[in-house]
């Protein structure tokens, strides 16, 4: 087998693991409300950290949106969700708003990325970052409804919307989408994740993924093998979107009411999950995953601590950086990891 | 017919005419050196070559075709192939990788099948292992295929570079000053590689150098650049022989 695949693989089964044993402690009841809740929200935020990390680690391209492509999913499946709920069965009608999230994202990447990725340094940064504020913007400050005639839209307010006594409102608002069918939950977190993982790590070991590593690696280059730089900028950066787009789809299929506020969707959702990549090391997808989910709950569980809650916090923040990022420690882990795979063939044998 | 025949080529940098009037025919097979002291508008001439700078005057014909102002992808698919001076690897790519991103467009699979590893994804990847395999044990390089390119020695990536752009199967390659800050023994050995690609592939070369022994030892034919402009081209002892290129490179 060889060495990529191998890696893949191990991921998967770390998920799946860990997806097992938490199964278990819910099961058996030792797991409180308050942890259960956080479930879901740790593996949307990991799915969101691998979509990133394809961005910023495999294309090299930084993005300070992607909560902006998580609240496009996130308000377009609602919809899709409001609109379809009761008409088709459940199950279909989330695979649904699923892949309608996903695709209405990705078209959101593509026209970012149209006039952005043509242009080499690190413009995509600056209008990602515009982007994810003006699309939480926008989406605060409109109504949508829709009746037996047809859609209504306003920017004013809900009574603008004229809608008749059938009339259902959308958006409302400031005040956003409430009552969307809570169809999230850990399992299906879990299935989107291990989607998400075997697209991204399928991608990077194949013909566009070396295209795409190679415009990272060094662009010049990679423009004199024939490699089309835009075309191969373009997929990753538009996987990516649709990628955070799958998050939000769970994301807003896992709260009773939501709004673009920026508690959810703001620049600083941007940037932790930027935190979770760099933790978790750039370009590495299974360290995402395992980066986001650590310090997605680690807040959460300390809150007993209560006063020093963030003291521990970023002292774990510092302490990854320095073991993910820190040459000698890097090499001593990996001598580690050498000895225990030597050690356990030893045991096989 | 010419394989390479480049008529009035012209840029200008500001005021600098930084290369002025260049002609230049290769014929097929050819082993053509491009000479000239520092700043004298060699590796100009090659970022012209492969659509780096767009050209103020001039005409770019390659194998009868003209592809003047094509884009650099585009002129790797017309068929020329480079190297850089200042080496320019996939550095975070194993070594296999890179001449696989040299093979890109000449296998072929969808995005999707790349995403899915579907289809005729197998099927492909295994050719194009093979196809790289070839590759790397022409330049000795099979062994080392896992390595990260970075942790390849000099001379070694300066032949993974080679390789790199041999698997774009060019027409004609152009090859960057590829004896820079390489030592007696890898400079002989280079010697080598160049002369086994020309007899094996049948490849047309194009070199930028300053190591007089390697231009004079495998180059047939000089063209020497002073300030921009041709200075003196021919055969290359007539060419070394020449007082004004001596002139031009040692002074008077």
């Amino acid at each position: 087998m060889r060495k990529t695949q191998k890696k893949t693989l191990i991921t998967y089964a770390i998920v799946i693991i860990a997806y097992i044993i938490l199964e278990i402690f819910m099961k058996a009841g030792m797991m409180s409300s308050h942890l259960k809740g956080l479930l879901v929200p740790m593996v949307y935020y990991a799915i969101a950290a691998v979509a990133l990390n394809l961005c910023v680690g495999i294309l090299g391209e930084l993005s300070l949106g992607h909560a902006g492509f998580m609240c496009v999913g996130a308000f377009s499946s609602a919809i899709v969700s409001q609109l379809l709920s009761g008409a088709i069965p459940d199950a279909l009608r989330f695979i649904l708003a699923l892949i309608i999230g996903v695709v209405i994202s990705a078209l959101f990447g593509m026209l970012i990325g149209i006039p952005v990725l043509r242009l080499n340094g690190d413009y995509l940064a600056i209008v990602t970052l515009a982007f994810g504020e003006i699309i939480k913007n926008i989406l605060n400050s409109i109504y949508l409804g829709v009746d037996s005639a047809g859609v209504h839209l306003s920017l004013k307010s809900q009574m603008a919307l004229g809608l008749a006594d059938d009339g259902k409102v959308l958006i409302n608002g400031a005040m956003g989408i409430t009552g969307t069918p809570q169809d999230s939950n850990f399992t299906i977190a879990i299935v989107v994740l291990l989607i998400s993982l075997f697209i991204v790590q399928n991608m990077i070991d194949s013909r566009d993924g070396r295209a795409i590593m190679s415009i990272r690696d060094n662009r010049i280059a990679s423009e004199s093998v024939g490699i089309n730089i835009t075309k191969y900028k373009m997929t990753g950066f538009v996987v990516s979107a649709a990628i955070a787009g799958a998050a939000g789809v769970l994301f807003s299929h896992n709260i009773a009411t939501m709004q673009a506020t920026s508690q959810y969707f703001g620049y600083n959702v941007s940037i932790m999950i930027l935190v979770y990549v760099v933790l978790g090391g750039i370009g590495n997808i299974r360290g995402s995953v395992i980066a986001a989910c650590i310090l997605y709950l680690l807040p959460e569980l300390l809150r007993g601590l209560n006063k020093y809650r963030m003291l521990i916090y970023s002292i774990v923040l510092i302490v990854m950086m320095i073991i993910n990022w820190s040459p000698a420690l890097r090499d001593k882990r990996d001598k580690l990891r050498k000895k225990l795979m030597k050690g356990a063939g030893h045991g096989a044998a | 017919m010419a394989l390479l025949e480049v008529t009035n080529l012209s840029i200008t940098f500001g005021g600098l005419r930084a290369v002025d009037n260049f002609n230049l025919t290769m014929e097929k097979g050819e082993l053509y050196g491009l000479i000239g002291p520092n700043g004298a508008g060699k590796t100009t001439v090659f970022n012209l070559l492969t659509g780096v700078y767009k050209a103020d005057e001039g005409l770019i014909k390659l194998d009868g075709l003209d592809i003047t102002g094509h884009r650099t992808a585009e002129i790797d698919r017309d068929g020329i192939a480079r190297t850089f001076q200042n080496i320019r690897l996939f550095k975070d790519l194993p070594v296999i990788d890179n001449v696989k991103v040299g093979l890109h467009n000449q296998f072929n699979y969808s995005t999707a099948e790349s995403m899915l590893h579907c289809g005729r994804y197998h099927k492909v990847e295994k050719e194009m292992d093979e196809e790289a395999m070839k590759l790397l044990g022409v330049f000795d390089l099979d062994k080392e295929r896992d390595y990260l390119s970075a942790n390849l020695p000099y001379g070694k990536q300066r032949k993974l570079e080679i390789a790199r752009a041999m698997a774009t199967k060019p027409k004609l390659l152009l090859l960057d000053e590829p004896a820079a800050g390489m030592n007696p023994n890898e400079t002989a050995e280079l010697m080598e590689t160049i002369q086994l690609i020309r007899d094996k592939f049948d490849m047309t070369i194009l070199l930028i150098e300053h190591d007089m022994k390697l231009v004079s030892g495998i180059c047939e034919k000089l063209t020497v650049l002073n300030f921009g402009r041709i200075l003196a081209h021919g055969d290359t002892k007539d060419v070394l022989a020449n007082p004004e290129v001596i002139k031009a490179y040692i002074g008077e």
